[in-house]
């Protein structure tokens, strides 16, 4: 048993920093340490997808055949934690880890000849359409219908706290395909055009002063029944498996290390009055430090469980957890340490091409704006309340 | 980068579990609760046979040459049966200080000994004026012409009553007065003029104070050579922090394990109370917890032999997260378990009371942040 690294996995690492070192622009890096979202702009995100396309590493967890650079889960760890280290672009997950896996898995050959390759080089941009005005926790409740006609389903219905649905040109969504004695039955998985007619998108404004999501509109939208992935009325099977990713492929806690590391550089400066000096901040900033620490050997534990084959199960819901309550942690400490300048409300958007000098240091812009945005993280992906009724039921059966 | 156990590994986690649950029972422990030892010669003697005293010990000294990996696999199994035998004091202070600081011959005169189970170390170095900072010794050794004179009184020695041996800090006055070095000294239990006073330890065990009043040592009393013993101290200290967080570990996962057991048969109101949210998202929060704990003590384990700042800083971070979690899980298995989680009748509060020990031994989570903390600083530039 040994953290240490292999020669391979040594040089694995080189070969991941060169790229890096080769790729990531200033002004990437800039963008991604101005940007408070969850997700980079599609400029952004997506010139670093095709830069990882190009090298063959546009799809790490994916397999061989149809893409991915067949890592182990060591070289995954070491590609993760090396790109958080350096800042990189929050490439939009929807593509490449949530519906990518799922035409991987239930797809028809057609879906996959067609949507991997365009997932790949970032050619489609996707959005998710799960949540409704009236199903959040409870999505299976959820009432977009999608009525056979032909060859085509007819949507009507709408979706909500859709992601980037204002950038996407393509949405994987669960619509209703008939009422079974279950809520959970007749939902059926399909992929959709953004620029079908019937499509209107509602921005949401939340209240970090960003646009990231959506509410999504269908009247009488025509999708063909070929888009549907798998069998009818199977839906809520394929878009659990999904939700499993995106609850975390696992590795979350070097991002929250650059964070917090971030929030130490700044408590250090004079530009807070060094607010390390104050016990109390000092203290806290190790407290979450030491959270970040367990998060880590925890994601590493369930690395090498996988290594040997074994299935992780229930832990991504503590994974998901506690990645979730540790960014808040490191998002409320950043508002405490920037002091006064937390008052400061920076309206425009994006951060990294304003056309006027901020009222604070550029290096605080993002600190209030994470805290406001931070409070979704323990709501999207399924609420903290929903992850200790997983965790209740798969790891205690009760 | 593996994090699997190894073969040797698995085995000596089999074979740990299935003693303790096989010979090491509740009869067992409130026998040892009420026992003036504390602990069972008997069960010492087969913790010899078994090769677990040898374990942490190099092979050159008839030990086993395992790491601090391998004595935390040991340990979360004594938390499980809530072991009260002096593991901490004698094989992994003790022996951990031998190895680090003696001499050859006292490395062989000693560690053989503590292997084959026939000779038992304590290290006494806390006092009362020094709270949790390992630095600060008041009790002196006094240079004389044929060795050493100690004077002070030391607290919460760990099962010292049991002791052959008393591993005793004291800062060195030499012919030049006060030197600013911490010394260690080997003292035989029997040594008049030591008074050792003992008393029953929260949570099972023993402990003692420490009465020193001129106690007159030869020259080869001293464990090792005339530098400053305070790295070996703390490194020894943070060794036994993860061990006895490997321990807190087992304790808190037989608490879980208790807790659910008991909602999911108690009934009120028509139904179980683990069929309520609010007692499920508690029970969820003890495992996520109990996993945390794991985490961070395995950690810690895997850094004991790193250079003395990460080791330190993974050392207390460990025993801060571990003593916090440890607090939660303790006191919501007595609430979960209602009226009865505050009698003696259940072994409830028991593991809860061994817990609260292992919170304040060597300080509490308030003490290992700030500890934390500081060593973080000396590394950042400001």
């Amino acid at each position: 048993m040994d953290l240490s690294f292999n020669a391979e996995e040594r040089a694995f690492q080189a070969e991941v920093n060169d790229f890096i070192a080769r790729n990531l622009t200033d002004e990437m890096k800039r963008a991604t340490a101005l940007t408070p979202s969850v997700f980079s702009d599609p400029d952004i995100g997506m010139a670093w997808q095709r830069a990882l396309h190009r090298r063959g590493w546009g799809a790490p967890g994916w397999p061989v055949e149809h893409g991915g650079p067949d890592w182990t889960p060591a070289q995954r760890w070491i590609f993760e934690t090396e790109c958080a280290r350096a800042g990189v672009p929050n490439v939009n997950v929807m593509g490449v880890k949530m519906v990518g896996p799922v035409i991987i898995g239930f797809g028809s050959p057609e879906q996959k000849n067609f949507y991997l390759p365009r997932i790949l080089s970032g050619e489609d941009y996707w959005c998710q359409g799960y949540s409704e005005p009236g199903s959040g926790s409870d999505l299976s409740s959820l009432k977009t219908r999608a009525v056979r006609d032909g060859d085509d389903y007819i949507i009507n219905g709408t979706k909500i706290w859709t992601t980037h649905a204002h950038h996407a040109n393509r949405m994987f969504a669960l619509v209703r395909t008939s009422d079974g004695p279950r809520q959970q039955d007749g939902i059926s998985f399909i992929l959709i055009d953004m620029k079908t007619p019937g499509i209107t998108t509602r921005p949401i404004l939340t209240i970090g002063g960003d646009h990231e999501v959506n509410q999504v509109f269908f009247d009488d939208v025509r999708v063909p029944a070929a888009n549907r992935v798998g069998d009818e009325g199977k839906g809520w099977t394929y878009g659990k498996y999904l939700l499993e990713f995106e609850r975390g492929s696992g590795i979350a806690s070097a991002k929250l290390r650059e964070g917090l590391r971030a929030i130490a550089e700044l408590a250090e400066s004079d530009l807070t009055g060094r607010a390390i000096d104050d016990a109390d901040i000092s203290t806290r900033i190790s407290e979450v430090e030491v959270d970040i620490d367990a998060l880590e050997m925890t994601e590493l534990r369930v690395l090498s469980a996988l290594q040997t084959g074994q299935n992780p199960g229930a832990v991504s819901s503590i994974l998901k957890l506690r990645n979730s309550e540790i960014r808040q942690a490191v998002t409320r400490l950043g508002a405490d340490v920037i002091g006064h300048d937390a008052l400061a409300v920076e309206p425009m958007r994006p951060l990294y091409k304003l056309n006027h000098e901020p009222a604070i240091p550029e290096d605080m812009l993002t600190v209030m704006p994470e805290y406001l945005n931070g409070r979704a993280y323990t709501i999207f992906g399924g609420t903290s309340e929903i992850q200790r009724d997983i965790i209740a039921k798969m790891m205690l059966g009760i | 980068m593996d994090l699997n156990l190894s073969d040797e590994q698995r085995l000596l986690r089999e074979s740990a579990e299935r003693f303790i649950t096989e010979s090491y029972d509740a009869d067992h422990r409130r026998r040892m609760a009420n026992d003036p030892l504390g602990f069972s010669p008997a069960v010492w003697k087969q913790f010899a046979e078994l090769g677990w005293l040898a374990l942490p010990i190099p092979e050159a000294y008839d030990g086993l040459g395992g790491g601090a990996v391998d004595v935390g696999i040991l340990m979360e199994a004594f938390g499980r049966g809530l072991v009260s035998e002096p593991y901490v004091a004698t094989v992994v202070l003790g022996a951990g200080l031998v190895e680090k600081r003696g001499g050859e011959q006292q490395k062989q005169g000693i560690l053989p000994r503590i292997a084959d189970g026939t000779l038992k170390l304590a290290l006494a170095h806390s006092e009362r004026g020094a709270r949790f900072d390992l630095s600060n010794v008041a009790t002196v050794a006094n240079k004389t012409v044929q060795g050493w004179r100690l004077s002070g009184t030391k607290i919460a020695v760990l099962d010292g009553h049991a002791a052959d041996q008393i591993i005793v800090s004291a800062h060195i006055h030499d012919h030049q007065g006060p030197s600013g070095r911490i010394g260690l000294f080997l003292v035989p239990a029997q040594t008049p003029s030591l008074v050792i006073s003992d008393f029953a330890r929260l949570g099972g065990g023993r402990a003692c104070n420490i009465e020193i009043s001129d106690v007159h040592l030869p020259e080869d009393s001293r464990l090792g050579g005339s530098d400053d013993a305070l790295p070996a101290i703390e490194w020894a200290v943070d060794r036994a922090m993860a061990a006895l967080g490997a321990e807190a570990v087992g304790i808190m996962q037989t608490l879980l394990d208790m807790t659910l057991e008991y909602t999911k048969i108690r009934k009120q109101f028509g139904r179980p109370l683990s069929a309520n949210q609010v007692i499920k998202h508690r029970l969820a929060d003890m495992a996520i917890q109990c996993d945390e704990s794991r985490s961070m003590a395995l950690r810690a384990a895997l850094r004991a032999d790193a250079e003395p700042v990460e080791r330190a800083r993974a050392a207390s971070g460990a025993k801060a997260k571990i003593g916090k979690c440890a607090r939660f899980v303790g006191e919501q298995s007595i609430q979960l378990h209602g009226g009865m989680g505050v009698t003696e009748e259940l072994e409830v509060g028991a593991y809860f009371k061994r817990l609260i020990a292992f919170d304040t031994l060597f300080g509490g989570s308030a003490h290992h942040y700030r500890r934390h903390a500081e060593l973080g600083r000396t590394t950042v530039p400001a």
